[in-house]
């Protein structure tokens, strides 16, 4: 059996996959955003099974920005959930339904 | 034979951590399960010779990205067992187990029915031959796309900025935090 580009999709599918179910099954806000790194995890594999089946440098170059974007985030997001359970200690994300105003 | 290993136990280990990322009650334990997905990811990088972008994926995810979340875990004190039930909406359920289901059986039936998903067409940016994986990668980051990548400078300040503004305490706040 060869590795083919499609074992490295469908895994990357999976990974999507798996990270968005997490995303609307879990109710922690920090759960929620490492459900967001997964699926990001999971584009980027495609990206770079797709940039080395093409021959083309271009998709690992993506994958480099998608990091960076990741990063930054991951970093504003905590910083909310910071703010937010420093105020309202143990809240889940139905509880900032009062955001709504 | 030994790229077919690689990959199905770096694809074992990607799936064990991801499942357990959303089934784990403890968040510490979600956070330990991410690192082991993203460790496998970088062993897929390293196989589809992508060298630069499999110690990135090391050293900035399982290096800083999750020690931030462990960081924060600790911070606040919510690494407790939870109960996986608690305050989920019925509409919800029903949407994860559709998006799930759903994305499935596309997944499924894009492998049926796809012969083979590259066109194989190369693309005009950057060819890959035989220069190193760092190497091109440069060239191509700050040739091609270094406008883009001096607004990831921008963006990452403005995150700087605004992680230490959100998580600074109000000023009116500060003297009962010096009282205690």
């Amino acid at each position: 059996m060869i590795v083919t580009t499609s074992w490295y999709l469908v895994l990357g599918a999976l990974l999507f996959i798996i990270g968005g179910v997490g995303l609307l099954v879990r109710r922690n806000p920090l759960i929620m955003l490492m459900c967001v790194e997964l699926m990001l995890n999971g584009i980027n594999l495609s990206f770079v099974a797709f940039s080395t089946a093409l021959g083309d440098i271009g998709g690992q170059t993506v994958v480099f920005f998608v990091l960076v974007v990741a990063a930054a985030e991951v970093v504003v997001g905590l910083g909310l959930i910071v703010a937010i359970l420093r105020r309202a200690p143990g809240s889940t994300a139905d509880d900032l339904s009062v955001l709504k105003g | 034979m030994v790229d077919t290993i690689v990959f199905l136990v770096a694809a074992a280990i990607c799936l064990t951590g991801a499942v357990g990322v959303i089934l784990a009650r403890n968040p510490v334990h979600s956070a330990l399960m991410l690192v082991m997905t993203l460790f496998g990811i970088a062993v897929q990088f390293v196989s589809q010779e992508a060298h630069f972008l499999a110690a990135v994926q090391v050293i900035v995810y399982a290096g800083a990205i999750v020690v931030l979340f462990l960081f924060v875990i600790m911070l606040l004190g919510v690494d407790t067992a939870q109960n996986l039930e608690i305050g989920i909406l019925p509409a919800q359920k029903w949407a994860a187990l559709c998006f799930g289901v759903g994305s499935l059986a596309l997944t499924g039936y894009i492998i049926m029915a796809v012969d083979n998903p590259v066109t194989g067409r190369t693309g005009l940016s950057g060819a890959i031959d035989d220069t190193a994986n760092v190497r091109l990668l440069a060239r191509s980051l700050f040739s091609n796309y270094v406008y883009a990548f001096e607004l990831t400078s921008l963006l990452l300040v403005i995150a700087v900025i605004g992680a230490v503004v959100l998580a600074r305490k109000p000023a009116k706040e500060l003297p009962d935090e010096a009282g205690r």
